[in-house]
């Protein structure tokens, strides 16, 4: 798998989520997986179960934070009290890259927990890389940001999300967790071509693939993470992966959550289009 | 000072470039947002049409959404508007079982509309977003019908659930740490996951047992809410009224809901609200003071005391 900066020059492989109903076969069976993303939310508590699990799973496995919250996008300022939590988890956890979502979430301190979309201009392609860089000079590990699924746009746009991807991501100098799952959704929501987005963003950025499932209404489609990935969505996977290099590839499953071995053997199945792309010759 | 006049060329090229948001558009855009997300929905689950000063809905939404061939603008920011109160109150109702069960479904569902609309989280984590429904409920116990007092307690022994399951625990204090120390100044610390109680009912039995069969609290995660479907609240007999002294605190990462003696919920409260020790015996009669060395024998194995 490609080592860049963006990832902290690390070479994962196929990873899943550590979710609650696979703790037990985890710590028990104690299954070979190449890495664990964790959502930071959910370990960034004081003491208690949730931490002495974590400690466990580092005792075994590699982890890579994920975040929910930050909210890189609103105009609130940064939450120093929440920085100096996940910076302890950062330290405990030793993650080489961390993640979050290219979105805003609250506003005047009041929080939606929800990764709502964000405006693509250039005053808040400004705020959010500045924000970014903060959280990663404050953090010292490098970040990548996630493009989210979305069921609105704005009239304010100035600019396509790909191009708000990219005016991010190059006036922060981060990395890119790359969803090809959301780009399929969005895609959906918003009626423009997902190749278009792929072949848009730039490829030496992506630290991390993320792969999952949605469920489609009549009208637009919700990223629900309760199913296995659809076809259209491996395709666009094989493309980034064309793009960007085999890249530390994470499945999400988060409602409905099957046995921990049919999460991972969905998630292994990245390995085939790995496999079809190294066996093209360069 | 007069300010010169513009070129035309300058004028020209202002017209092809189109205003650019300023962040404190940018900031405008995210209230507006954040208003109509966050505002409570119909009895039928859908977003409201009417905005909160009578002009229709779909007229502040499409002032700043688009709407595409299969959504109007409406629509588009309604899934955002139902997919907030859908996790929010999922979130509330995963915590709160026991005030549930004492309320019945429809009263807890307007309650914790009525509370959410109140207390929007102000925090990152969803695990703080029940932290002042007991408050709520006694400043406002209309929602409760005639359970105000117990659901206002069950609220109180659930945030102290969620308070000792993943609040810090400190290095614990030893014999040692008290050699030598005058009982008039010495100030114990107890653990912060340690919540003292004093209920009129026995509520730790009734949640006990209906925990039992609960699921565990949901992880936060980035997926959107499928539509709820939750489990019936379960039948369980009513709590028996009959004042009990509780303290809720962790043990081996395991939350315990420990009986207490009023003399020793006296004494730990006195002490939790920083008494000295002697100040603390103080509180509590010279039969109790007898039994005081077990008692803090016992609370030292717990390790409720901390050296800070």
């Amino acid at each position: 798998m490609p080592a860049n900066r963006f990832n902290g020059f690390t070479d994962y492989g196929i990873g899943i989520g550590l979710r609650i109903p696979h703790y037990q076969h985890i710590l028990s069976q104690k299954p070979t997986v190449d890495w664990f993303e964790i959502i930071s939310e959910n370990f960034m508590v004081d003491g208690g179960r949730p931490l002495e699990l974590l400690d466990k799973i580092l005792e075994q496995y590699r982890v890579v934070q994920h975040g929910v919250s930050m909210y890189f996008g609103s105009t609130d300022p940064l939450n120093r009290e929440h920085l100096k939590k996940l910076k302890r988890l950062v330290k405990q956890t030793k993650t080489p890259w961390l993640s979050d979502h290219l979105c805003w979430g609250s506003v005047d301190g009041r929080y939606t927990h929800d990764l709502l979309p964000m405006p693509y201009t250039f005053a808040a392609a400004k705020l959010t890389a500045r924000k970014i860089r903060e959280t990663r000079d404050f953090l010292e590990v490098p970040i990548a940001v996630e493009n989210v699924s979305s069921y609105a746009e704005f009239h304010v746009s100035e600019m396509t999300e790909w191009e708000f991807l990219n005016e991010v991501v190059e006036r922060a100098d981060c990395g890119i967790l790359l969803d090809v799952n959301n780009i399929y959704v969005s895609s959906f929501n918003h009626g423009f071509d997902p190749f278009e987005y792929l072949n848009s963003i730039p490829a030496a950025r992506v630290a991390q693939i993320h792969i999952a499932g949605h469920s489609k209404y009549r009208k637009y489609i919700l990223d629900t993470h309760d199913h296995a990935v659809i076809d259209p969505v491996w395709q666009l996977y094989a493309r980034a992966i064309e793009r960007a290099g085999p890249t530390a590839t994470l499945l999400e499953w988060d409602a409905h959550i099957p046995s921990f071995d049919e999460v991972h053997n969905e998630a292994l199945k990245a390995n085939q289009f790995i496999r079809q792309l190294q066996a093209v010759p360069a | 000072m007069k300010r010169s006049k513009r070129t035309n060329s300058s004028a020209s090229s202002k017209r092809s470039r189109p205003k650019r948001q300023t962040t404190a558009e940018l900031c405008s855009l995210q209230r507006l947002m954040a208003a109509a997300v966050m505002r409570p929905l119909t009895a039928k689950q859908r977003m409201r049409t009417e905005w909160m000063d009578d002009t229709p809905t779909k007229k502040v939404a499409a002032s700043f959404i688009k709407p595409n061939k299969r959504l109007t603008s409406f629509e588009r920011l309604e899934i955002y508007n139902r997919q907030y109160w859908f996790r929010v109150q999922e979130c509330i109702y995963e915590d709160y079982p026991g005030v549930r069960a004492v309320l019945g479904e429809k009263r807890f569902q307007n309650l914790t509309i009525a509370y959410l609309a109140n207390h929007p989280s102000t925090s990152f984590t969803l695990r703080n977003l029940g932290r002042y429904l007991s408050e709520f409920i006694a400043a406002e116990p209309k929602w409760t019908g005639d359970e105000i007092e117990l659901s206002r307690q069950m609220a109180q022994l659930e945030w102290a659930h969620i308070e000792a399951f993943d609040n810090e625990a400190r290095t614990p204090i030893t014999p040692a740490d008290l050699q030598g120390k005058d009982a008039g100044s010495l100030r114990l610390k107890l653990q912060p996951h340690i919540v003292l109680l004093e209920l009129d009912w026995r509520l730790d039995d009734y949640l006990i047992a209906l925990r039992e069969n609960s699921r565990m609290r949901r992880e936060a995660s980035n997926a959107m809410e499928s539509f709820i479907t939750h489990d019936r609240t379960q039948t369980i007999r009513p709590p028996k009224r009959k004042p009990v002294c509780l303290a809720v605190h962790r043990y081996n990462n395991v939350v315990y809901y420990k009986r207490l003696k009023p003399g020793q919920y006296a004494l730990l409260s006195a002490l939790h609200h920083g008494d000295s020790l002697a100040e603390a015996l103080g509180q509590i009669t010279p039969k109790q003071a007898s039994q005081v060395g077990v008692w803090f024998q016992d609370w030292a194995v717990l390790g409720w005391f901390s050296r800070r």
